[in-house]
């Protein structure tokens, strides 16, 4: 018991200490220890390609398209069919990316450095709403825009970024939960602050008008921008937290459309893995429940480092996708997230809450004990491939991780 | 042929989390085929476009204004729906209750309430103890209002509560008033010098009452449990108890409410008594007399307990007059389990055969001869139904099947108020009696357990019963005494 919640404290006190720092664009070749051609990393835990959704077979096929390995759609999935391409989660390989997450060798990617623990961690750029890839968009209009993303905008983007030494992303986040922020559906200040740290940078390293413009136009346009950032940040501070012998916290939580994943910090890389669940929501005009996909993307990576549905409290506005929740009700979500994680975030903070810190560190014991399964905010997509995001909501994790995992873990501490 | 209707707001902002809740409720409308709200931003245009919801009037909204869309299967339908989307756009904002969070958890609550010392649970059984043990754990003091808890663990649990030094009340514990305020079952009684310790819930209360009625005060009321006393748990919980009544500067005497003791723990219990030096007055319901320390008394019924306490002589009223009976059988139906005890103790030292299904020592078991005390609280009655206390209807049959015997002489019952207890347990009692009309039945005789402080009010109860012609005895010992003055052997 003792020895648990000392590894507990130890794990908690990586993901506070931690210094996650924006620190370059990269090519995913360069940069994705161990990413080689022809394979494709995809958000959750491990599936084989028969039993992943109409989304994800989207992304996948798009993506080969996109690198070239196939000639056209059809020909990507018969290639797919026949095992042509490797497929890995994306948390495999020190990356996470939202819904389909598609992760592939000549994407230009987000490096978050640790500058605490000196790891790193890797995100594509988001790509903006309506139709695009992580949503199982495919077609032209959505690859053009992966071109452009590898060709123009990264660079851009990169060169800002190494120009000023680096975006310290604790702050943002700080920043942006008290304007309204939770870093899951609602990233409006957050993408705000970063183009305007940025945006100078930009201009002064530019050596294309048109280019700037437009790479400028791109992320004030996209209110989810910083959303990947967030996500690569949380990756890098969740990972400082893996391994450690006796600890009960959660490091991973991630679907892939299928399953639910959840991995924990002392039982290694296993995952616990059980059928998602479906997000209850509020769709956008012409579309319904029956339209939706089930749960899907890493992106619930923000919430096991205490944001998203955790920071509901800093976001009423997004408290109303649950539906009856009036906005004022929106703390008693992050106070029932309390329930179940280790600690409150001395820098990350409420001020509706009398400045409460976001909760952090999901404890398994505690999920199991309160029967209080994680919360998480989360876009909905179409659950044909090609369409793209038909809503947006909550949906909770499934109580099945946390059992499986609390079995392992308990085994593993020799406990019967 | 569907018809869309559009309109603009110019220069209107609002949230688009508000604006697609809006738009789901006028969606829902009969008739309405699609229905959104959005600022005009040219992406919004694309999706209001691909929806069919755009007309050329809302072709003009810009990014900073709103833009409403509606398509139904009639145009009545359609501008109803548009009156009821503007309606939605200019009623006043819903608030939150604003009620505070409840945890859900003991670990959230006392974050919420660092200073808390006393945790009362009540959960399945099957949990009880492993709650008590996160409170123990944490420093708190815990109340078990469950029951079903095997009686193994309940010793565990209150051994381990003793290292930590903390009080284990319960499990089945339901009634307690810890420093004036009433946990579970319990009255409102004014504070004072007496501590009490009880194995029992309705001895507790009526001891606390009679106090109260006679203007005493309670300092504590200490439930324990009713089965601390056996020699499985060793009276732990009562022993801890006793030493913190005798060194609490509030108390002056300690009352000790229980059914008999196990041997070995009657012992220690008198040692304790003895060692904390307070005077003291115990009541082992039915048990006989015991060699007893100086400072210590022993009582035989829950009313001479209280006069007792008090240090006064008990008064005995005087019987009413009631009707005279062929009959010379007595039946009591009882709610509280230690009334029921202390009747049976009346009744079989009055010389009378009595049976019950709860009985005290030297009573048969329900079989047989003699006057049958009935504890309706009992499990066999209770299981997967309300305590008769919180719900009278329990004890309907009983009292329509009484109430329409021509061979009792009299139907002998208590009625229990406070808090945890029904709105109007007298009310309910007058009813089944007026339903059944008053000219054959037996005579009713009951006490009314409790306090003109309680929610219910005592003196109302009284009054209720009184008119409806049931005699209302001070105790729910004089009712005995009266139940045996209506057979003559008063």
């Amino acid at each position: 018991m003792e020895a648990i919640e000392k590894a507990n404290a130890l794990a908690v006190e990586r993901i506070l200490t931690s210094d996650p720092v924006l620190i370059d664009v990269m090519p995913a070749r360069d940069v994705v220890p161990g990413l080689k051609d022809g394979m494709i990393l995809h958000a959750g835990p491990p599936i084989e390609w028969d039993r992943m959704c109409g989304p994800m077979k989207g992304a996948i096929t798009g993506i080969a398209v996109y690198e070239g390995w196939a000639s056209d759609l059809a020909d990507a999935e018969a290639k797919a069919a026949a095992g042509d391409f490797e497929f890995h989660p994306n948390h495999h390989f020190d990356c996470v990316g939202p819904m389909t997450g598609m992760t592939t060798v000549s994407q230009p990617m987000l490096v978050v450095e640790n500058r605490t623990f000196g790891n790193r961690a890797y995100c594509a750029i988001n790509e903006g709403l309506g139709k695009v890839m992580r949503f199982g968009g495919n077609d032209a209009e959505v690859l053009d825009r992966l071109r452009w993303l590898r060709d123009d905008f990264g660079p851009a983007l990169g060169g800002a970024i190494r120009h000023n030494g680096g975006l310290e992303l604790k702050n943002i986040i700080a920043r942006g939960l008290t304007m309204g922020d939770e870093m899951h559906q609602r990233n409006v200040a957050c993408s705000g602050l970063t183009l305007r740290a940025l945006a100078p940078a930009m201009a002064e390293t530019a050596t294309d008008n048109a280019v700037l413009a437009k790479a400028l136009a791109f992320i004030a346009g996209n209110d989810q921008f910083f959303l990947n950032i967030a996500m690569a940040m949380g990756k890098s501070m969740t990972d400082a937290a893996r391994g450690i012998d006796g600890s009960s916290i959660v490091t991973s939580m991630s679907r892939n459309g299928t399953d639910f994943g959840v991995r924990v910090s002392g039982t290694g890389d296993q995952w616990f893995v059980a059928p998602v669940e479906m997000p209850e929501g509020l769709y956008f005009p012409g579309y319904s429940e029956a339209d939706a996909n089930p749960d899907m993307g890493d992106s619930a990576i923000v919430e096991t480092i205490g944001l998203g549905g955790f920071a509901m409290g800093a976001s009423p506005a997004v408290a109303g996708f649950v539906g009856a929740g009036s906005a004022s009700d929106a703390g008693n979500f992050t106070r029932a997230m309390g329930e179940i994680t280790a600690a409150e975030s001395p820098e990350w903070t409420i001020p509706a809450m009398d400045y409460l810190g976001v909760p952090t560190g999901i404890d398994i014991r505690l999920v199991v004990d309160t029967g209080l399964a994680p919360t998480i905010n989360t876009g909905i997509a179409h659950r044909k491939p090609g369409i793209g995001q038909v809503g947006a909501g909550v949906v909770k994790a499934p109580m099945e991780c946390f059992t499986q995992a609390l079995a392992a873990f308990a085994d593993r501490m020799g406990v019967s | 042929m569907a018809h869309v209707l559009n309109e603009v707001r110019r220069g209107f902002y609002l949230d688009s989390v508000a604006l697609m809740r809006m738009s789901r409720a006028i969606a829902g409308m009969d008739g309405v085929e699609e229905a959104a709200l959005m600022m005009g931003t040219p992406a919004n245009h694309e999706i209001m476009a691909d929806a069919r919801l755009l007309a050329d009037a809302g072709k003009t909204a810009g990014g900073g204004d709103l833009l409403i869309g509606i398509r139904a299967t009639s145009q009545p339908v359609a501008e109803a729906a548009l009156a009821e989307a503007t309606a939605l756009l200019d009623a006043p904002a819903t608030r939150g209750d604003g009620a505070a969070y409840r945890p859900k958890s003991l670990r959230a609550a006392v974050g919420m309430l660092p200073g808390a010392n006393l945790a009362l649970i009540s959960v399945p059984g099957d949990f009880a103890v492993a709650e008590a043990r996160k409170a123990i754990r944490r420093g708190l003091n815990a109340m078990i209002f469950s029951d079903n808890v095997d009686i193994e663990a309940e010793a565990a649990l209150k051994a381990e509560a003793r290292e930590l030094g903390r009080l284990v009340m319960g499990p089945d514990c339901g009634t307690a008033i810890i420093a004036g305020t009433p946990l579970a079952f319990a009255n409102v009684v004014p504070r004072g010098s007496i501590g009490m310790i009880g194995a029992s819930g309705t001895g507790l209360q009526e001891v606390t009452c009679l106090v109260a009625q006679h203007g005493g005060g309670i300092s504590h009321a200490i439930g324990v449990g009713g089965r601390d006393l056996k020699a499985e748990v060793g009276g732990i919980s009562t022993l801890m108890a006793i030493e913190a009544l005798a060194a609490d500067p509030g108390t002056d005497s300690i009352v000790l409410i229980a059914k008999p003791p196990a041997g070995d723990v009657a012992k220690a219990v008198l040692e304790a008594l003895e060692i904390g030096g307070k005077p003291a007055v115990i009541c082992f319901m039915g048990a006989a007399e015991m060699e007893l320390p100086e400072n210590v008394r022993q009582c035989f019924s829950l009313k001479n307990t209280a006069f007792a306490a008090l240090g006064e002589k008990p008064t005995t009223p005087a019987p009413p007059s009631m009707q005279a009976s062929d009959s010379e059988e007595i039946l009591g139906l009882f709610a509280g389990g230690t009334l029921c005890a202390e009747a049976q103790v009346i009744l079989r030292d009055a010389g009378q055969t009595v049976r019950s299904n709860a009985p005290v020592t030297g009573i048969s078991t329900q079989d047989g001869d003699g006057h049958l005390m009935l504890d309706l609280g009992d499990d066999d009655y209770t299981r997967g139904r309300p305590h008769p206390m919180i719900d009278p209807t329990v004890r309907n049959d009983a009292f329509i099947d009484a109430l329409a015997r021509t061979d009792l002489a009299a139907i002998l019952c208590d009625v229990v108020i406070g808090y945890g207890a029904h709105g109007d347990p007298a009310g309910h009692l007058v009813a089944l009696v007026s339903a059944h009309g008053t000219d054959t039945s037996p005579v009713l005789i009951t006490s009314v357990c409790g306090t003109d402080g309680d929610p219910q009010g005592r003196a109302g109860q009284i009054a209720k019963l009184e008119e409806a012609g049931i005699h209302v005895a001070p105790s729910n010992a004089d009712a005995a005494k009266w139940a045996l003055a209506a057979i003559g052997a008063g």
